[in-house]
């Protein structure tokens, strides 16, 4: 392991951040064509009817409306929007405007005109006539109800994963090691627990948006804020019945993303409306459209069992799930998966586990992609109940994790079994700082057992709480990313990539490691990214996969480039490749080798400035482009861990809950940037704790969404956060590159149990449903005296 | 809906902008529409503070001001702050600081916190906090955008405490 870096591993300021600190152009609503038409969606105002009649013939009177469009104007072709890899693990499931509208918010017809204010004017004189069917509202009723959601025939799977749209079921999944009942029942020790997670809205900043227009080849060119340009052009491809080379996908820069823009979403409205109408046009979310009818976290039902002996050594475990992924079935089965797979092997000696249950369909807004993707509802759960066990055994529930934990050089059966919707990959751990991570947290948040709680004044209490978390780096076998290098006159490289960069700074770390491959200042590297004409293939921005799966990438497009370099050098001079060697500056004959001497010239030596311009200007007939690729795809998933500690305050009077530390010690291998790094933990930390203490997607009776502002649905300002503490494990995963795992999703997963543990520790009450609303704390504190 | 157009002049990073609202055209509106796409509509309901501009040496939520109430008034936004090769010592924090994530909430940002130092040059911590709880992030944990605000203030005083 090399740990003598001079690009990574170091700070360097995010490529992007002067232009946008300067207010520069940059999104996709700010880069849009000022000619292009306003595109305007009719959403259905029921949870669940049938469309029996559209008049638009008011809206089509009003001057400046250009077309409005219903299900009778487009295809009829069953997609899933998920954005995910080929063949989806997704039900195709969803039109792009179809006779049934299935939740608040759901499409019914799109609307083009000269402006905003005329494409408002036109949505308000549309008249719909609804056969109102009764929603489907709760997933527990799901399988039992008269309702299907989906009585459509066309729905389909690419692969079985137990599709029952009769009985609103999108997919099932069981997993078996072990007589996990057997095991429980000779246990010293059990806990059984259920615990239920709420949906949880994405809110990033930028509201979804995308236009598009046709190029000068009549080709079709949309620009939109995605998380993967490549899935969305494949995916408007097989709605409209195009071949893919008629469509460009590209993304300027994306104000967050979250999970909440790996879906597609508005490129299918801006694309019917280009087609139809010939002409440029775009679409931008509402704030309230991206409430209701974007994406959200699957609200999940989860039953756990744990069992040990009287030593604490766990020896069973068993997580059975239900999982609710509202109107369509975007990511149903891989959230699901995940939801085992990147929370249980935490806990690798285990005798017996199992995991599994159902994903239903119910009449809400979609679930889809949400940073933490199950593992942050597994964790919740597995979390809270090893401490609950841990309270059980009269033992410090740090210890009880540190008996348990997986550490480097170790297994877990469950990596081999479970994969993203799938099977698994075989994956020795090479890198696990976890006992770094416990250590260092318990003596940054003065970690004493015997002393989780103290009273303050005025009827506060102030308590402690902890919980482990693991996450992926890439999903193996499957996620694929590419980079290409190319040597431009000068000396500085163009780096082409096709991963995204939703604002998380991966354009700026992956120009450090490609720098500190080829040896140059990242100031040398001019990076364009995620553009399906421009740039090679990437899956895009999810799954934890850029730093680790492009990252790679990377390294092997710079190594190429420097063996094209050689070579080139090498034919210039006539001598062997084998005997030049480049630093970065220059490339020369290595010391002692036999080629001293031969070069034609007599130099030794010729800086990478000068031969950009000899083999692009003065080579004569043995002038070239000197450029390289490089792709990579994982055999494994190596994965980030944190061990997360927290100090809550209780008002026992309001049952209002504020969290006063939370402590982050992260091993994600080589943190890449840590200062970037750091950012992306900090801000999964705070998304975890508003999921945890007031986060939550509210319906009416009726099925409409109350919380669809950030007046009703709350994420954390700066007053919410006392401090968050974030710290970096000394760790280095051979797999990685230059020892780098992911960091994205990692810090979201431990705020729930370690919040929810703290809670308990200072009231003796365990809450087991989320957010933990001063509502809900004060009745728990209540029901105990 | 009232179709009336009313004539305006908004008097925007010091150069007159002229333009024929109806009565409802938000401030917010009125700037993206001349190309001040700086200012940004995260939400356009006054919550997550992502349009605010300097109005009359106040930090104002532009989304929630309607174009006519800006008549002849001066509005600031983030681009009056600095320029490529000069920056303002706010955004020269920001950048140093990487209090910049994907970006979109910056240019609120740093007009709420140019506002907050016209007004208070020195501000404490908590001061910063309060200050700033009107504008979301979604991001970062906002440790880095107080660290930034913080360095920013200290800098300006040591520049005018030097002049």
């Amino acid at each position: 392991m090399s740990t003598q870096f001079t690009q990574v591993k170091h700070e360097r300021a995010k490529i992007d951040g002067k232009g946008l600190i300067l207010g520069r152009p940059a999104y996709t609503d700010d880069l849009a064509p000022k000619d292009a038409l306003v595109v305007k969606l009719v959403r259905s105002t029921h949870a669940f009817a049938k469309i029996k009649k559209i008049d638009a013939s008011k809206a089509l009177e009003l001057p400046g409306v250009e077309c409005v469009l219903t299900h009778h104007d487009v295809p009829r072709v069953p997609i899933t929007r998920a954005g995910q890899g080929h063949p989806e693990p997704s039900p195709k499931d969803k039109f792009l405007l179809d006779e049934y509208v299935r939740y608040p918010g759901d499409e019914v017809a799109v609307v083009a005109a000269v402006d905003e204010a005329t494409a408002r004017q036109a949505v308000e004189l549309i008249k719909v006539e609804y056969e109102v069917l009764t929603p489907l509202l709760d997933m527990e009723a799901a399988e039992t109800s008269d309702t299907v959601v989906h009585p459509e025939p066309e729905a389909y799977t690419m692969f079985p994963m137990g599709f029952e749209p009769k009985k609103n079921i999108a997919a099932t999944y069981d997993m078996n090691i072990g007589d996990v009942d057997k095991v429980l029942s000779e246990c010293d020790y059990t806990v059984e627990r259920r615990y239920t997670t709420q949906a949880q809205a994405h809110a990033a900043l930028e509201p979804h948006a995308a236009y598009c227009y046709y190029d000068l080849h009549s080709r079709v060119n949309i620009v939109s804020s995605t998380q993967n340009p490549f899935h969305t052009r494949r995916i408007l491809g097989e709605v409209f019945e195009m071949p893919l080379r008629n469509i460009r996908v590209s993304k300027p820069r994306i104000g967050g993303g979250f999970g909440g823009k790996q879906q597609i979403h508005l490129e299918l409205y801006a694309m019917l409306v280009t087609t139809k109408t010939g002409k440029s046009s775009k679409v931008v979310m509402s704030r309230k459209e991206v409430f209701e009818s974007s994406f959200a976290r699957h609200k999940m039902r989860l039953d756990i069992r744990l069992g040990s002996d009287k030593e604490g050594n766990l020896k069973a475990i068993d997580l059975q799930v239900l999982s609710d992924t509202g109107a369509y079935g975007e990511h149903a089965l891989t959230v699901f998966t995940n939801c085992g797979s990147k929370s249980l092997p935490l806990y690798n000696k285990v005798e017996a586990v199992r995991f599994g249950g159902k994903i239903v369909y119910t009449n809400r807004t979609p679930a889809g992609a949400y940073r933490g993707y199950g593992a942050i509802q597994g964790n919740y759960a597995l979390e809270s109940a090893m401490s609950e066990l841990a309270h059980k055994l009269g033992m410090d529930p740090a210890v009880l994790r540190e008996k348990n934990m997986i550490a480097e050089n170790e297994t877990s059966d469950i990596f081999r079994i479970m994969g993203e919707g799938g099977e698994g990959v075989e994956m020795m751990i090479e890198s696990c700082k976890l006992q770094y991570c416990l250590d260092r947290g318990r003596k940054m948040i003065d970690w004493n057992p015997k002393k989780l709680r103290s009273e303050v004044k005025d009827g506060k209490v102030r308590a402690k709480g902890m919980a482990l978390a693991m996450q992926g780096s890439g999903i193996p076998l499957i996620d694929m990313g590419s980079a290409t290098l190319e040597l431009q006159d000068d000396g500085f490289f163009k780096l082409l990539i096709g991963a995204t960069d939703i604002g998380t700074g991966s354009d700026t770390i992956l120009a450090q490691i490609a720098a500190e491959e080829l040896g140059v200042s990242s100031d040398d590297i001019v990076v364009y990214s995620s553009d399906t004409d421009r740039t090679p293939f990437d899956v895009g921005a999810y799954a934890s996969s850029t730093t680790y799966v492009t990252g790679n990438a990377i390294i092997r497009a710079a190594q190429n480039m420097k063996k094209v370099l050689r070579e080139a050098v090498a034919e210039k001079f006539g001598v062997d490749a084998e005997d030049i060697e480049f630093n970065g500056r220059e490339l020369r004959i290595k010391d002692g080798s036999k080629s001293i001497g031969k070069m034609k010239d007599g130099t030794q030596s010729i800086t990478l400035k000068e031969f950009s311009y000899d083999t692009l200007y003065h080579e004569g007939a043995n002038m070239k482009t000197l450029a390289a690729t490089g792709s990579f795809s994982g055999h494994v998933s190596p994965p980030p861990y944190m061990a997360g500690f927290c100090e809550i305050e209780v008002d026992l009077e309001t049952g209002k809950v504020e969290v006063l530390d939370y402590v982050a010690v992260t091993d994600c291998g080589t943190p890449i940037n840590p200062n970037l790094a750091r950012i992306q933990v900090e801000g999964g930390l705070l998304q975890g704790i508003g999921m945890t203490l007031h986060e939550d997607v509210v319906l009416s009776s009726s099925g409409k969404m109350l919380s669809n502002n950030f007046m009703q649905y709350k994420i954390p300002s700066r007053e919410d956060v006392g401090k968050l503490r974030v710290e970096f494990a000394e760790s280095y995963d051979p797999t990685g590159p230059f020892g780098a795992k992911s960091v994205g999703e990692i810090g979201i997963d431990t705020p729930l149990a370690a919040i929810s543990n703290a809670l308990y520790n200072a009231t003796g009450v365990r809450l087991t449903s989320l957010p933990l609303t001063p509502a809900k704390v004060l009745a728990a504190i209540e029901s105990q005296k | 809906m009232e179709n009336q157009l009313y004539e305006l002049t908004v008097y925007v990073n010091d150069k007159a902008v002229r333009g024929k609202v109806r009565a409802e055209k938000t401030l917010l509106d009125f700037l993206r529409e001349h190309n001040f796409t700086e200012v940004k509509k995260g939400c356009d309901n006054g919550d997550c503070g992502a349009c605010t501009v300097i109005m009359d040496g106040l930090a104002a939520l532009s989304c929630s001001t309607t174009a006519l109430q800006a008549e002849g008034r001066r509005v600031y936004t983030v681009k009056s702050l600095g320029s490529w090769e000069k920056l303002h010592p706010l955004q020269e924090a920001f950048v140093k600081h990487e209090a910049v994530q994907c970006g979109f909430c910056s240019p609120g940002f740093l007009m709420t916190a140019k506002a907050l130092l016209d007004n208070n040059p020195m501000p404490s911590r908590n001061e910063i906090r309060d200050a700033i709880s009107g504008n979301l992030c979604r991001c970062t944990g906002y440790v880095k955008i107080v660290d930034a605000i913080e360095d920013a203030a200290s800098a300006i005083e040591e520049v005018s405490r030097e002049a």
